[in-house]
């Protein structure tokens, strides 16, 4: 038996061998971004046996205006401490993007390791501003609409085309919340029915709170190695085998908001549906996105839907997407999975998603 | 193994103080479709778009790619954003050239803005944040105490940085993209104009502009194919190279950064660089103050320490006085300065130059040459190296 599995993208195997987070919590007021990431720095490094001198390549994903300055990712940098100097690249996106850029180095063949980490604190400013500011500065922001009632038109619409109803959401945040409690790492877990849930008042109808991810602090890094070293520093790496990302246009009124093609594309390119799945870590912030993304990847009902909780339980900016390929990678790890995808999407309404398909051998 | 890899297509705008007749759609765009013209491409061919810009405050919009990526062919594709400080022009055409030497695409639209008059530059430099002592003063501010540690550690003579730039905004009087076109311009201006933070002149440091770069970068199969469609030839990379180092501690050195040593070493290692000066026919540094030329003459090994104003002095530098190893023959971040694009438009230039294409500007049988860009407080580096003959 190889001791690789067949590549979907690329043609040389990396796999994720280290994974750490943050306790993700809705307010850290003792520390900053820095002083998070120090641990989850040295947790990700430790728990394999290296240190940052056995890591090639650097990349991050953060963006400024969470922090409220420029240049967030410089000080950030700080938390690894790369001297002597070190090939460092940041984006300003998700880990999961910051992920994408090792790996295509990787695949070239000059380093066999990688660090990749992310962080995003909700709590220093109002999360609905800013996130406001990341849309159409000409037609779209001046309106300030805030990423919750864009969520709610789009959930109009899943109702509106006959596919899903407000007892579907619930039943997604039920599920998500209750598997949540066995996450250590979640922010909000608890056991309630979907009817329980449905007693709520909407935040902005037709979404209930439990339809909304929380509010939340945290950062994540993961280690990639590849080919032997993976074997090397894992005992069952993650290999992905499938790797694609893809974005849609803007303009909201120009999408069909309950269909997510870019997701389907990626979720194509990457090779999903060539073997079984049997967990799915879906980045779906908001509980009806899950829906519309389970759709776009084609899964079916054997496959264990983001047994973290996904950001319905907790949802760092900047990191829920790399958190999502990192629990995907435990499952791997642990054997309890063989095959797991993993999700991560970015701006309004999941117009932008990446997929990653990993597998143990 | 990585896949041979060169630069097909080339496009920039026109550098001003206020682009008001574009929105930053149309900003980029016009890059963008510019350098899909010159490699005979349309965005149908393009397999995925990198872009890059600076701090986001510069412009007032989060993740501005979000927004862009109707304008820029994007939408049914991957779109990536790379953002590592003033150095991002030049790492984000890096991180477009990996995903055709990993083998991953075959044509990769790279592109890099800013659109300084959207908002104010200086303001966002100087948000105040909670343990930090805010850079009330800007980037000359920051960086005209380095500068003087630089004049007392080599000795220079105080005119080397007036002399630089004399010489870019000359340069620039041959490139129709540059912002400054001065055609006067003397020592003795530059001498009269203004002291804003000592030892530079208001004309020693960069203007704030709006403008735009974009690359096509393609694979070996894609160039061959641009040169067949267009008898326009490629710039084929040589060598890329990213150095971070940190932003502080005890025993640092700001003036010659150890990272740029580092980066330089490993492009020249991948490129088989020996000796910079012979080796280069001209070179686009990141200079957007004037001593930066002498301080990164020294940085990137085109002489001895403490040697880099003796270059300037003697004219090395200069194309107009005949010198050797001409640096920023464009006109330079000192005659343009949309800072997102301000080191992609570094790494465009060489690629102009050794297709042949830099008009006016042009040095005679440029066969390979050196790109570099750094951001940040001297902490990050991008560079690369791009030559007329396949590697």
């Amino acid at each position: 038996m190889s001791r690789f599995p067949e590549l979907v993208s690329g043609h040389r195997p990396v796999g994720v061998v280290s994974f750490a987070q943050y306790d993700n919590v809705r307010r850290e007021d003792d520390h900053n971004e820095v002083e998070m990431l120090m641990p989850v720095v040295a947790e990700v490094f430790g728990a394999i046996g290296i240190t940052k001198d056995d890591v090639g390549f650097i990349c991050s994903g953060s963006t400024d205006y969470l922090v409220g300055g420029p240049f967030s990712f410089v000080t950030a940098l700080d938390a690894v401490g790369v001297w002597p100097p070190r090939a460092e690249s940041h984006v300003e996106a998700d880990g999961a993007w910051a992920l994408y850029e090792a790996w295509v180095l990787l695949q070239e063949g000059e380093i066999d390791a990688a660090l990749v980490y992310c962080f995003g604190r909700s709590s220093p400013g109002d999360l609905s501003e800013v996130l406001a500011l990341q849309l159409d500065p000409y037609y779209m922001a001046p309106l300030w609409p805030d990423p919750t009632s864009l969520a709610a038109l789009q959930a109009q619409a899943l109702i509106d085309s006959g596919r899903a109803t407000e007892a579907d959401f619930a039943a997604v945040a039920s599920r998500a919340r209750r598997s949540a409690l066995t996450n250590p790492k979640a922010q909000v877990a608890y056991d309630r029915s979907p009817e329980e849930l449905m007693g709520e008042e909407y935040e902005v109808a037709p979404l209930r709170r439990h339809a909304l991810p929380p509010l939340t602090d945290g950062c994540a890094a993961v280690v990639l190695a590849a080919g032997d070293r993976a074997h090397q520093l894992c005992q069952r790496p993650a290999f992905i085998t499938g790797f694609d990302h893809r974005i849609e246009t803007h303009a909201i009124g120009a999408r069909d908001l309950t269909r997510s093609p870019s997701t389907q594309l990626a979720g194509e390119k990457a090779g999903v549906g060539r073997k079984a799945v049997d967990v799915a870590e879906l980045h779906a912030p908001y509980a009806h996105q899950e829906m519309i993304l389970v759709d776009a990847l084609g899964l079916g009902d054997e496959v264990a839907l983001s047994p973290s909780g996904g950001a319905l339980a907790a949802n760092p900016m900047m990191s829920a997407g790399l958190i999502r390929i990192g629990e995907a990678a435990r499952a791997i790890w642990s054997g309890g999975a063989d095959r797991a995808v993993a999700h991560a999407t970015s701006g309004p309404c999941l117009q932008q998603n990446l997929v990653c398909v990993l597998e143990g051998v | 193994m990585s896949e041979r890899c060169a630069v097909i297509g080339i496009g920039q705008t026109v550098a001003k103080s206020k682009r008001e007749d574009v929105s930053i759609a149309g900003l980029v765009r016009e890059a963008a479709v510019m350098a899909l013209g010159d490699a005979g491409l349309t965005f149908a061919d393009i397999d995925a778009v990198v872009l890059g810009k600076a701090p986001d405050m510069f412009e007032g919009v989060m993740m501005p790619e979000l927004y862009l990526a109707g304008a820029l062919g994007a939408v049914g594709k991957p779109m990536i954003r790379v953002h590592t400080a003033g150095s991002v022009g030049g790492s984000t055409a890096i991180v477009a050239a990996h995903l055709v030497a990993s083998g991953i695409h075959q044509r990769v639209l790279t592109v890099a803005f800013e659109k300084q008059s959207d908002s104010d530059a200086m303001w966002a430099l100087s948000v105040p944040q909670p343990f930090s002592s805010p850079l009330l003063a800007g980037a000359g501010g920051y960086f005209a105490p380095i500068i003087r540690a630089y004049m007392h550690r080599s000795g220079a003579p105080r005119d080397t940085g007036m002399k630089v730039a004399v010489k870019d905004r000359l340069h620039a009087l041959k490139n129709p993209y540059a912002h400054l076109h001065i055609p006067d311009i003397s020592l003795k201006m530059v001498e009269e104009s203004i002291m804003l933070w000592d030892p530079l002149h208001y004309l020693e440091a960069c203007p704030s502009s709006d403008g735009a770069a974009a690359m096509v970068i393609g694979s070996e199969q894609a160039a061959a194919r641009a040169t067949s469609d267009t008898g326009r030839p490629p710039a084929w990379i040589h060598g890329m190279a990213m150095r971070s180092e940190p932003t502080m501690f005890a025993g640092r050195d700001q003036v010659n950064p150890q990272a740029g040593r580092d980066c330089a070493a490993d492009l020249y290692r991948q490129a088989g660089i020996s000796d910079p000066r012979t080796d280069f026919d001209m070179a686009e540094v990141y200079v957007p103050f004037s001593w930066y030329e002498p301080m990164w003459l020294e940085n990137l090994g085109f002489c001895a320490q403490g040697d880099g104003w003796k270059l300037t002095e003697e004219g090395a530098t200069s194309m107009i006085e005949g010198g050797d190893i001409p640096w920023n023959c464009s006109g330079g971040v000192l005659s343009s300065n949309p800072i997102g694009a301000s080191g992609m438009l570094r790494f465009l230039e060489t690629a102009l130059q050794v297709r042949g294409l830099a008009g006016e500007h042009q040095v005679a049988d440029a066969r390979r040459a050196l790109g570099q860009a750094y951001g940040g407080g001297s902490q990050f580096f991008a560079m690369w190296v791009v030559g007329a003959d396949r590697p």
